[in-house]
């Protein structure tokens, strides 16, 4: 009797704080394969108050993965529960362990959340406004919710292929400065492959180095260097959500599977506080008026006309140096000495910034030939919205 | 009478159904004597005598019992854990050497094991308190080795310690009189048929919500893990040994001669003398990308003998040594004509022969 009465005070004071709304994922929608599944079910039957079937599905979940520690931590609070009333999550771990349990509270909050809360088919993150034909993935990552989440580029409309827990900085995102222990916040790409090899332990199974800082960072006075993707020790399957120096930690085995769809100097790893997310409709919407005014832009520069070329840049413009004044004055000089000019633009890439600062990062080839000269170059736009209009406000080879 | 006085409840209620199976007179002789010769510590002749009553009657459930709890004191944990485990086989009715068994298991520290053996003991006889008790003793044992590895702590919580201890105090008080000890769990011997006291435990406290499930799945999901336990149960001479080892001061010398290395090393590298620089590597160092030595030092040569002066110095180096290996961790600052970086490196090393070499070098914190 007295056991009996024990289990149920558990019931109450260790779960209410973990327990969700009773609908229950689709798990049809799965395609990770990650140890949600598993402990959801160890939260059901705790919910269930069938005890028993509780701990064999920890012992399950700890033979697929023995570091999790966050399963030795349930185990733990169900074998005590036998001997005696437990009245707070991990509360056997005793007293001066309170931070490493409050951070494996933590990870079973934000991971039985994102298993409750699939993205579906007909939300895209509206940072994806348009990935290149040859970016066959995207990356998206929403701290708060410690979940990256995988987009594959299916003809231009990003589909979901895949989500993954993730740890970020100790003191949360929006990175400053070197050292300040945060993530930034922004639109990246992968910049490099590190093999396990080349590594300590401490990166796991391999590292990918991101563009941080980028162009807008820098300009905004941000900096710090040796923001990574990357794994986890050996001993060690995740860590808490807010862990790192400002990388993004996956567990080795998500690493692994994520690293197949990264391409080198290419695959865009967008980085968010707490993703916007669209409807298809209003997505593509969003993504032709853009593409309208890029348009423009070109086919103003083609007139030679450069007052309306001109109208294309925002009075914050900068780059290179030159203000918006100098940038439009050099450009009339130049058109002067030449009698046509025809702008090709191909494989254009588009990426919302996540956050506070709205622009969108332009990425494409341009395929310039005029009467004198002509080149091909890797341009890079930053366009921001002015007076609901879009404007470039910054312009440079990428 | 004397039974009951050399084994606590849980082999009362053994002796009282073998006993009414056989010729009562000639067993009770031969195995109050064995289990005088036992309490009395000489366990040679206990075993000498339990075995020469076996012979006679090898299936003896009480013998065999005897048997068992010699061979524990003993020190034969293996040998008493086949004749208990033979024991439950033939009479699986019996808790008794279940419980027995799983405080075997627990002195061994396979938690599970003998977690599984109680949880037999209780399913036979659901009211067996001395398994309730150990079961909740070894379950707070499983429950802090759990919460050890979420959190990451070495030493494990208090209470799963004494309790553990009881345990062992049950095996070395089923020698001895009872009431040696009163107050412990084992010394139930007291509470002779014990009915009344037992009533009182809690019933079934073990799977309530779950009659369903009657076999075993977790079936020793981690066996025999020999985690860090502190050994409470022996003050020997051990622990005393241990501290007097200087180690530390060693270490410390190895960790100069160590940055020594790092030093010469760089300083090699700087000068660009390549032949100096390689001889820093141990034979058996890790190529980085796992190429052959030769393509790798003929890559290095190519890279250090490049012209322009190069400078590489380390800053912040802490070294750490563990016998014949070493760490050193330590920001590289390499300056070419071309190239300015900064690294956090860490470089393995190897005593070989007394010179510390080169085994691995990688990037990291």
């Amino acid at each position: 009797m007295a056991v009996r009465s024990h289990l149920r005070r558990f019931t109450l004071a260790a779960l209410v704080a973990l327990s969700f709304p009773a609908a229950a994922a689709n798990e049809a929608r799965y395609t990770d394969s990650g140890p949600e599944p598993l402990l959801a079910r160890v939260f059901d039957k705790i919910e269930q108050n069938r005890w028993e079937a509780a701990l064999q599905e920890t012992e399950t979940l700890l033979k697929a993965y023995p570091n999790f520690r966050l399963g030795h931590l349930i185990k733990g609070d169900l074998l005590l529960a036998r001997t005696k009333p437990l009245k707070s999550f991990g509360e056997g771990g005793g007293p001066a362990a309170q931070e490493k349990i409050a951070d494996l509270r933590e990870e079973a909050l934000a991971r039985l959340r994102a298993y409750k809360s699939k993205p579906t088919a007909d939300n895209v993150p509206r940072y994806l406004l348009q990935l290149r034909p040859d970016q066959k993935h995207a990356v998206v990552v929403d701290t708060q919710k410690a979940r990256l989440y995988l987009y594959q580029n299916d003809n231009g409309t990003p589909r979901f292929v895949a989500d993954y827990y993730i740890s970020h900085g100790k003191l949360g995102a929006d990175k400053l400065r070197e050292g300040d222990k945060k993530t930034p916040i922004g639109v990246y790409h992968v910049t490099a492959s590190l093999p396990r090899q080349k590594l300590t332990d401490f990166y796991g199974s391999g590292a990918f180095p991101i563009s941080y800082p980028n162009e807008w960072d820098k300009r905004m006075g941000r900096n710090g260097h040796g923001i990574w993707l990357h794994g986890t020790p050996s001993d060690t399957f995740s860590r808490p959500p807010k862990a790192s120096d400002g990388c993004v930690v996956l567990a080795n085995q998500d690493l692994d599977a994520l690293s197949k769809s990264l391409q080198v100097g290419l695959t865009p790893v967008i980085i968010s506080n707490n993703i916007e997310w669209l409807s298809l409709d209003d997505w593509q919407s969003e993504r032709k008026s853009l593409l309208d005014m890029i348009d423009e832009w070109r086919r103003d520069w083609e007139s030679l006309d450069t007052d309306r070329y001109g109208n294309h840049y925002s009075a914050k413009f900068a780059a290179d140096g030159q203000n918006q004044r100098q940038w439009i004055d050099h450009k009339r000089k130049v058109n002067a000495g030449k009698s046509w000019i025809k702008i090709a633009t191909q494989n254009i890439s588009m990426f919302r910034n996540p956050g506070k600062e709205e622009y969108v990062v332009v990425t494409f080839e341009q395929d310039y030939k005029s009467s004198n000269l002509s080149n091909v170059m890797k341009k890079r736009q930053y366009w921001i919205k002015e007076d609901g209009r879009w404007k470039i406000v910054y312009e440079g080879s990428a | 009478m004397p039974p009951s006085r050399f084994f606590p409840a849980r082999s009362l209620v053994l002796a009282a159904c073998a006993v009414a199976a056989f010729s009562l007179p000639a067993r009770a002789d031969s195995l109050q004597e064995v289990s005088r010769l036992l309490k009395q510590g000489q366990h040679a002749q206990a075993l000498e005598q339990v075995d020469k009553y076996l012979s006679g009657k090898p299936k003896d459930a009480q013998g065999r019992f005897l048997k068992g709890l010699i061979l524990s004191e003993m020190n034969k944990p293996n040998d008493a854990i086949v004749v208990f485990s033979k024991l439950t086989e033939d009479y699986p009715e019996l808790p008794e050497p279940y419980n027995n068994l799983a405080v075997i298991y627990a002195q061994q520290k396979q938690f599970e094991k003998a977690k599984q053996a109680l949880e037999m003991a209780i399913r036979t006889h659901p009211s067996y308190a001395t398994a309730h008790e150990n079961l909740g003793d070894i379950y707070a044992r499983l429950a802090s080795q759990a919460y050890d590895k979420a959190l990451q702590i070495d030493s494990s919580n208090a209470s799963a310690q004494t309790k553990l201890s009881t345990i062992r105090d049950l095996m070395s008080v089923s020698g001895r009189p009872a009431g040696a000890k009163p107050g412990k769990p084992a010394v139930v011997a007291a509470a002779e048929p014990a009915k009344p006291a037992e009533a009182a435990k809690p019933v079934e406290p073990v799977k309530p919500a779950e009659p369903v499930k009657p076999a075993e799945p977790v079936k020793a999901a981690e066996p025999v893990k020999p985690v860090e336990i502190v050994k409470p149960a022996e003050p020997k001479a051990v622990p005393a040994a241990a501290a007097t080892k200087p180690e530390t001061k060693p270490a410390g010398d190895a960790a100069a001669e160590v940055a020594k290395v790092i030093d010469g090393w760089l300083t090699a590298w700087s000068k660009k003398d390549v032949k100096g620089y390689l001889s820093h590597y141990a034979r058996d160092f890790q190529t980085p990308s796992g190429e052959t030595r030769a393509g790798w030092e003929s890559e290095r040569a190519k890279r250090i003998n490049k012209p322009g002066a190069i400078q590489v110095g380390h800053e912040g180096l802490r070294v750490t040594v563990d016998g014949d290996t070493a760490t050193a961790k330590f920001r590289q600052h390499y300056k070419s004509a071309t190239l300015k970086t900064g690294t956090n490196k860490v470089v393995i090393l190897v005593r070989r022969d007394g010179r510390w070499l080169i085994q691995q070098e990688k990037i990291g914190n």
